[in-house]
């Protein structure tokens, strides 16, 4: 179970996250959406630790993880796999290497034994037979499930994705949405994703936080989001601009 | 201390805070051993093995123009034989490690300093620290221990390259007796000038790969962040080296002289 207690964070004079304050039970699978530079990467690197927050409690199975030292925080990141926003590959290092990189450092396994996962890891990301290509080789897409096979193969408790459908073709995105939903039906993972793709939002999410104005501003059903009268929310759901943000 | 915040000294205190943790992580991470074998090996072949060409031709040219200068002034008073023993004193004892070093500073600091930084813009540090892996035991420690390993190494190879650059210059060019020049030289050297190299080329290894290192677990993000903390990386590394140089020199004459 993650818990995120009146969290704040600000970067120099600028606020990002005012009291967030939420609650994911385990095997949930949870979609944080906003306005770009809302802050919710910011959020999702406060769930794994990645960042500190000024002030607020994060509580991970209960164990409350700011404020611990990066070697502490290792051992409690062991329960999660995170894909970034550009699937952060090792680009001096294969495919299979980087997929094969946490059992290598955390596993006593036979070479014979990684290879087998690092295959079925591809297999399940539907890239069989990419293990000698290197990253650059990769396009924007494969390389989102290569990251998401490299998060996956040590069969952690809670993925997070980072914006998995940026800057992809409304195909590729589709087989992304896909591929996390079978993620989580297969291995019963916890799942959070940060996106401002409403279709992705409505698919891979079971619940919904919106941020808004640096807080949690709805939490609730996709279902309830979509059908929602509030102005703020009907703005973002229907992605329709300001006046003032009328630039052209 | 806080009228010092936003001031230059403020800066670099702040900078030799972080960059004495670093130091303090990665010896306690050596301690444990917690770098692998593979990446400590293919570090000491990027750092020791790589740098050979540029070490070489460093410490060949540099005995041979030292022979050449020290000859031109010994021989007005009749000393030519001695040109040797102060090309092999002043190889060991200043111009071998320091010169190599700074060579390896702008070949090898530059490149951790890069390869650390473009890992750090693109996200690739945050995905080790996701992985469970600190970057201190992945990134750190192999360049740290690589480069305490083979600067002495390259350190040697650039004395003996020169001194033996030197003996063939002054024997086949300026025409000085070889066996003189050998036992000259042999009269006036100690192991200790030898010792003293070895020291002081261990302590730049550790300052090339510790800079490079924080450099680039450091750099703004950017393209311009890179190339900032690449040069930055090679400055701070050589104006650190030179100024060791010194107390280092200070230092260890001292400790000599109280042992013997």
């Amino acid at each position: 179970m993650i818990e995120v207690r009146q969290l704040k964070k600000s970067f120099g004079v600028q606020p990002i996250l005012h009291d967030v304050s939420f609650r994911i039970e385990n095997g949930e699978s949870v979609a944080i959406i906003g306005r770009s530079g809302g802050g919710k990467s910011v959020l999702l690197k406060h769930i794994i630790g990645l960042l500190q927050p000024d002030s607020g409690e994060v509580l991970i199975d209960g164990e409350n993880i700011v404020g611990m030292n990066e070697r502490q925080l290792l051992r409690v990141r062991r329960k999660f796999g995170m894909v970034f926003q550009g699937a952060a590959l090792f680009d001096s290092m294969s495919v299979a290497e980087n997929v094969a990189f946490s059992l290598r450092r955390h596993e006593r396994l036979t070479e014979g034994e990684i290879a087998k996962r690092v295959a079925a890891a591809l297999a399940m990301v539907d890239l069989p037979g990419t293990e000698k290509k290197h990253p650059a080789e990769l396009s924007g897409g494969m390389r989102k499930r290569v990251g998401l096979a490299r998060a996956i193969i040590y069969e952690p408790q809670i993925v997070l994705y980072d914006e998995p459908t940026t800057g992809l073709d409304p195909i590729v995105s589709d087989s992304i949405d896909k591929l996390i939903i079978r993620v989580r039906d297969q291995l019963k993972v916890t799942s959070i994703v940060v996106t401002h793709d409403m279709r992705s939002a409505r698919r891979v999410g079971n619940h919904v936080l919106m941020l808004h104005e640096k807080k949690i501003y709805a939490n609730c059903s996709p279902e309830a989001l979509f059908a929602s009268q509030d102005a703020v929310i009907r703005q973002f759901v229907d992605g329709v601009a300001d006046a003032k943000e009328n630039i052209f | 201390m806080n009228f010092l915040a936003g001031t230059w000294l403020g800066e670099w205190l702040v900078g030799l805070g972080r960059i004495s943790a670093l130091a303090r992580d990665a010896i306690a991470s050596c301690l444990t051993f917690k770098a692998s074998r593979r990446d400590l090996l293919y570090q000491i072949y990027f750092i020791g093995v790589k740098s050979q060409s540029v070490v070489l031709v460093t410490g060949a040219f540099t005995g041979m123009v030292l022979t050449a200068q020290t000859y031109f002034q010994f021989h007005k008073i009749k000393m030519d034989t001695a040109t040797l023993a102060v090309v092999g004193v002043s190889m060991c004892d200043e111009l071998g490690p320091v010169l190599t070093a700074l060579m390896v500073s702008g070949r090898v600091g530059a490149a951790i300093a890069a390869e650390i930084g473009t890992m750090r813009v693109t996200e690739q540090i945050d995905a080790l620290r996701t992985l469970a892996t600190h970057p201190v035991d992945y990134l750190v420690v192999p360049r740290l221990l690589a480069g305490i390993i083979t600067v002495p190494l390259l350190t040697m190879e650039s004395i003996v390259i020169g001194i033996l650059s030197g003996y063939l210059v002054g024997t086949q060019l300026l025409g000085i007796d070889p066996t003189y020049l050998y036992y000259d030289m042999m009269q006036y050297m100690n192991d200790v000038d030898v010792v003293f190299g070895l020291v002081k080329s261990f302590v730049y290894g550790g300052i090339i790969a510790l800079i490079g290192c924080y450099k680039g677990l450091s750099c703004n993000v950017g393209a311009e962040g890179v190339g900032r903390a690449t040069t930055e990386a090679v400055v701070y590394a050589s104006i650190t080296i030179l100024i060791t140089n010194f107390f280092l020199t200070l230092f260890l004459q001292r400790i000599y002289v109280l042992m013997s």
